[in-house]
């Protein structure tokens, strides 16, 4: 009770002050009536008694606030009146509180930005309900695992799958789930969105609730099932359908294959994938109808699933990976694929099932952008260091000029500490204004982060909304940046003694050398952390720079991709190869092509194959070496110009009949043909349990395959027109100088010559290999962002700094010009001071520079982080701006009249 | 004027003093400075300064309640009156201070 109504009384002295305060007077007034009436009483004169009652009662604003400060609300209101003083002061110097807002805005706008990011991704938990008692099974230790590896989290395969729901005891239930691109584009050309095959559990284990219809239940998820109901996110929803609720019953075709729409998933759920938002969810089961004879349902060494499950109640993710250990034997046997071969059997045998804490959901981009996120941060991190150091120095600069103001109010009875807190309330008032606009720049600059990151293939998604942990690291930096930078100049103005501050004149003692090392002090570390970044921000773009201009010996320009899906024709698989033939000659019939071919695999597009190579006798046991593979037409070389550097392309008289030949890179020749030249020579490769022996017909450069950033690994060409298993797609590679719309045009006629009836993707080997560099891009721009501010940041902190030394001086300088220096002494003397400074930076710099760049190492391509260049570049560009910055104020200096200067002192 | 004991007085001594003032009857702030000196023989002299935070303190705690009436001469003054909490945490407070001021006298006695 007592609490709370000193709560409401506190909060009635703040709402009702007026009354509150009318009423302390009057009561204040009749005591002192009251005490003249009694002096009267003793014998004084009424004047006299008046007197006494005051002199009694000392000061009565004194008493007031004496009473005031017995409440709880006092402290509010002090608080609120040094914002208010603190709101005058900056309104005095608008250039000032606008240099200050903005750079801080910048600073903290920048890390809140790369903090959402890394909230999103890594800290926040997956929309469903209970999350900590989701768990992902996987396999402990996966290695040596072979087949088929599709989607992004190719965990189990369906027959293993099969059996963990089966078998499973310490999961309430379990779910399997695959995301996937789905085709709705009823024919013609492609239009993909992002599509997930989920288990009929899915929903329900998640614990979520539909926002319209129902969502997927077991009984949709029917081995066999043909057309299937599907849901859809709530995004889509809104994008595709506008949000109407008669979307429940219409048809989406995935795949040519319709679907109706039986429900709409809640808002904000965007499935377990973190980064990734899905559009379309379908049964499992569907899978098998969608994607025809390439389906992972039956390819038992097909892995393509991700499995998650709802602990039972009381069960830890340790006891549920005790009793799936308990059924790993039981589970491997009965999944095992048959065409494996001894050896992959056995590793496969030895597989144990195991529990993963999930409540974070799954996340590639978590795995790939975490150590450059939390690298951003850190360079985020010193520009607003730097930008605290910089105000720091502004209000140091202030704090001597306001030593006076101080010295006045200290003299009327002002303490100091309660000064301080006044001055730091102007810096918490800057730092809280600048933390709120750089929250507002943070949500632009993070979604553009993710849209930078974005590709039309791989499209993400990043929740970020703002939430406690955003608010509160805001918050916190706010805070921080305010005492960093205000509590040293606030320390500094109230450092007076009243009498000496005025007597003072402005210009004197008071500006000593002791007192001016922390600003150099402050400079000294500007430049050296801003050598720092400029550093980083020349390695990653020197190294995007060698990753742009790496000859992978391949042609990167003007090379159309067309993907053509002729599933829809249901073509016998003897007539595929003749009809993916036909396609490549009507291509290459077309009027301005230069070469055209067919490949499996777009170089550097992240597909790969892969098969065992094995000694020419014995199976080659559990060592046999794994290098990758392409597919590929007669003209594929010509068509990328690849250089043959030996033997023949493939050419027509390579078919099913004719002996098996193959073209292998330099890579290959050196590894399994001691480096010479392998043309003629033969080697096995085991596919599965199939071996099969190859002649080497040609030899070629050294080409990248997955990456740029690979070293040069084996590669072997095998012709597409011998391929025993003939796909119902033709993949082409199409060189020419037309412009790419009328080219994509032309393709799209002849295509639809041979059969109007497929379907048809667009891409080109350049954008390819960009979208495989938005990472490094992103990093070069990014550090080379703040490699920018930190510098202009920097050298606005040594021109101040200059400047101020010049003004300080004045006396010296002008003694020593009458004594007879000239001007050309007297600009070396301030430029002397500076390059002082600027060598103790750039060493200091040089010193971090070296130590944080090994964080970096692992992203940089083609340099090392101490890289000598890089370092000389950095010191000469930081140097020269650093002169130039200081020349001003140096030669207004040596333009100083020495009589005017004395005269004035 | 022996300013040094009003100084010397502790500050919960303060508020238990004027609380025990407002035991009979409700006083106002002037009255309860005088009878304070008054009882003490002049001992205590209770300046407005501290008076009147202890006055804004008490009430806060709800141990006294504030109310303008008309006094004996017809202005309008602020009497203070103890609440039922207030009379509690008196009677607890003179028990403890007689308890430990009995222990320090037998103390001080024993020394001598």
């Amino acid at each position: 009770m007592p609490f709370f109504r000193n709560l409401l009384d506190g909060a009635r002295a703040i709402l009702r002050k007026k009354h509150v305060e009318r009423e302390m007077d009057e009561e204040l007034r009749a005591y002192l009536d009251d005490a003249a009436r009694e002096h009267m009483r003793r014998g004084m004169n009424p004047e006299e008694a008046r007197r006494a009652a005051r002199m009694g009662m000392g000061s009565v604003e004194s008493v007031k606030e004496s009473v005031r400060a017995a409440g709880w609300e006092t402290r509010l209101e002090t608080l609120w009146r040094d914002l208010h003083f603190g709101a005058r002061m900056l309104r005095l110097n608008p250039l000032f509180a606008a240099a200050a807002i903005l750079s801080l805005a910048l600073g903290i706008g920048a890390n809140t930005a790369i903090f959402q990011l890394i909230n999103a991704l890594r800290l926040r938990r997956i929309p469903v309900s209970n999350p900590q008692e989701i768990a992902r099974i996987a396999i402990e230790n996966r290695h040596n695992a072979s087949g088929n590896f599709s989607s992004r989290y190719p965990d189990l395969t369906y027959a293993l799958w099969e059996q963990i729901r089966a078998k499973q005891q310490g999961f309430s239930s379990v779910l399997a789930w695959s995301p996937s691109t789905f085709n709705i584009s009823p024919g013609g050309e492609v239009r993909n969105v992002q599509g997930l095959w989920v288990s009929g559990e899915f929903f329900e284990t998640l614990g979520v609730q539909p926002s319209l219809g129902r969502l997927l239940t077991p009984d949709d998820d029917r081995r066999g099932c043909g057309a299937s109901p599907a849901v859809i996110s709530y995004s889509f929803w809104r994008r595709a359908f506008g949000q109407s609720p008669s979307v429940l019953g219409q048809t989406v075709t995935v795949g040519r294959r319709p679907f109706s729409i039986v429900g709409v998933a809640p808002a904000g759920f965007y499935g377990i994938e973190v980064g990734r938002d899905f559009d379309i969810a379908a049964p499992l089961c569907s899978e098998e109808m969608v994607d025809g004879e390439n389906n992972q349902i039956k390819n038992r060494s097909g892995w393509w699933l991700s499995v998650l499950g709802r602990l039972k109640p009381g069960w830890t993710v340790e006891q549920a990976t005790a009793q799936l250990h308990a059924i790993s034997g039981g589970a491997f046997e009965a999944a095992l694929p048959p065409e494996y071969n001894s050896s992959t059997a056995r590793s496969f045998l030895g597989f144990k099932l195991k529990a993963f804490p999930a409540e974070c959901g799954l996340s590639d981009l978590r795995e790939g952008y975490q150590a450059p996120l939390w690298l951003l941060l850190a360079l985020a991190g010193i520009v607003l260091l730097i930008s605290a150091a910089n105000l720091a120095n502004l209000l140091l600069a202030r704090a001597t000029t306001r030593q006076k103001e101080m010295g006045v109010r200290m003299a009327v009875g002002a303490g100091r500490g309660r000064l301080i807190r006044q001055l730091l309330a102007e810096s918490l008032l800057l730092a809280l204004i600048g933390a709120g606009l750089g929250g507002l720049l943070a949500q632009g600059l993070s979604s553009a982060l993710v849209a930078s990151l974005t590709t039309t293939d791989n499209p993400l998604f990043v929740d970020l909304r703002m939430d406690w942990r955003v608010l509160g690291f805001t918050t916190a930096l706010a805070l921080l940046t305010s005492v960093l930078f205000g509590l040293a100049p606030a320390f500094r103005a109230t450092n007076v003694t009243p009498g000496v501050a005025l007597r003072e004149s402005n210009r004197g003692s008071t500006g000593g050398r002791s007192r001016f090392a922390l600003r150099r002090i402050l400079v000294v570390t500007q430049i050296a952390l801003s050598l720092t970044l400029l550093v980083g921000a020349l390695l990653f773009a020197r190294s995007l720079n060698n990753l742009a201009r790496l000859d992978a010996w391949f042609r990167q320009d003007g090379i159309l991709i067309a993907d053509i899906d002729f599933t829809p024709l249901h073509l016998a698989a003897e007539n595929r190869r003749a009809f993916s033939t036909e396609l490549l000659k009507r291509v290459r019939e077309i009027p301005g092509i230069d070469a055209a071919a067919a490949a499996a695999v777009v170089p550097l597009s992240g597909d790969s194959i892969g098969h065992d190579i094995l000694p020419d006798t014995g199976d080659g046991g559990d060592s046999a070496p794994t290098v990758v593979f392409n597919i590929v037409s007669p003209g594929y070389f010509d068509t990328l110009q690849t250089p043959l550097l030996a033997g023949r392309d493939f050419n027509d008289r390579d078919t099913p009949g004719s002996p098996n030949v193959a073209i292998v890179n330099r890579s290959f020749a050196k590894q399994f043909g001691n480096g010479g030249n392998m043309v003629g020579k033969t080697f096995r490769v085991r596919v599965m349990n199939k071996i099969t022996t190859y002649e080497v017909i040609g030899l070629v450069q050294n080409t990248k395959y997955i990456e740029l950033r690979e070293d040069s690994r084996p590669i072997v060409y095998t012709a597409k027109s011998q391929h025993d298993r003939p796909g119902t797609d033709a993949l082409l590679l199409i060189r020419s100088r037309t412009n790419l719309a009328s080219l994509m045009t032309a393709v799209k006629e002849a295509a639809g010559a041979a059969n109007p009836d497929m379907d048809i993707s667009f891409s080109t080997l350049r954008k390819t290999i960009d979208d495989g560099l938005v990472g490094d891009r992103l990093m070069a721009a990014l550090s080379g962002f703040f490699g920018c501010l930190a510098v202009v940041l920097a050298v606005i902190g040594l021109y101040g700094v200059i400047s101020y030394t010049g003004a300080q001086r004045r006396n010296e300088i002008a003694i020593r010009m009458a004594m007879g220096a000239g001007r050309g002494n007297i600009l070396r003397l301030v430029l002397q001071e500076a390059a002082v400074l600027l060598a103790a930076g750039l060493v200091i710099g040089t010193g971090l520079a070296l130590a944080g760049g090994n964080a970096a190492a692992a992203m940089l391509f083609g340099l090392k982080p101490w890289d000598i260049w890089t370092f000389l570049m950095a010191h000469s560009g930081l140097g020269v701006v650093a002169v130039a910055a200081s020349l001003l104020p140096a030669i207004r200096a040596s333009l100083l009249d020495p009589m005017t200067a004395l005269r004035d002192e | 004027m022996t300013d040094k004991a009003a100084s010397g007085l502790v500050q919960g001594t303060l508020d238990m003093l004027i609380l025990k003032t407002l035991e009979l009857e409700p006083m106002h702030g002037y009255g309860i400075g005088q009878r304070i000196e008054q009882i003490s023989n002049g001992v205590f002299q209770v300046n407005p300064g501290s008076l009147f935070p202890a006055f804004r303190r008490l009430e806060r705690a709800g141990l006294m309640k504030g109310e303008w009436r008309d006094t004996e001469n017809n202005r309008r003054a602020k009497y203070y009156a103890l609440t039922a909490a207030g009379r509690k945490q008196l009677r607890g407070e003179a028990r403890q201070w007689t308890r430990q001021a009995a222990a320090i006298a037998r103390i001080l006695e024993s020394e001598t």
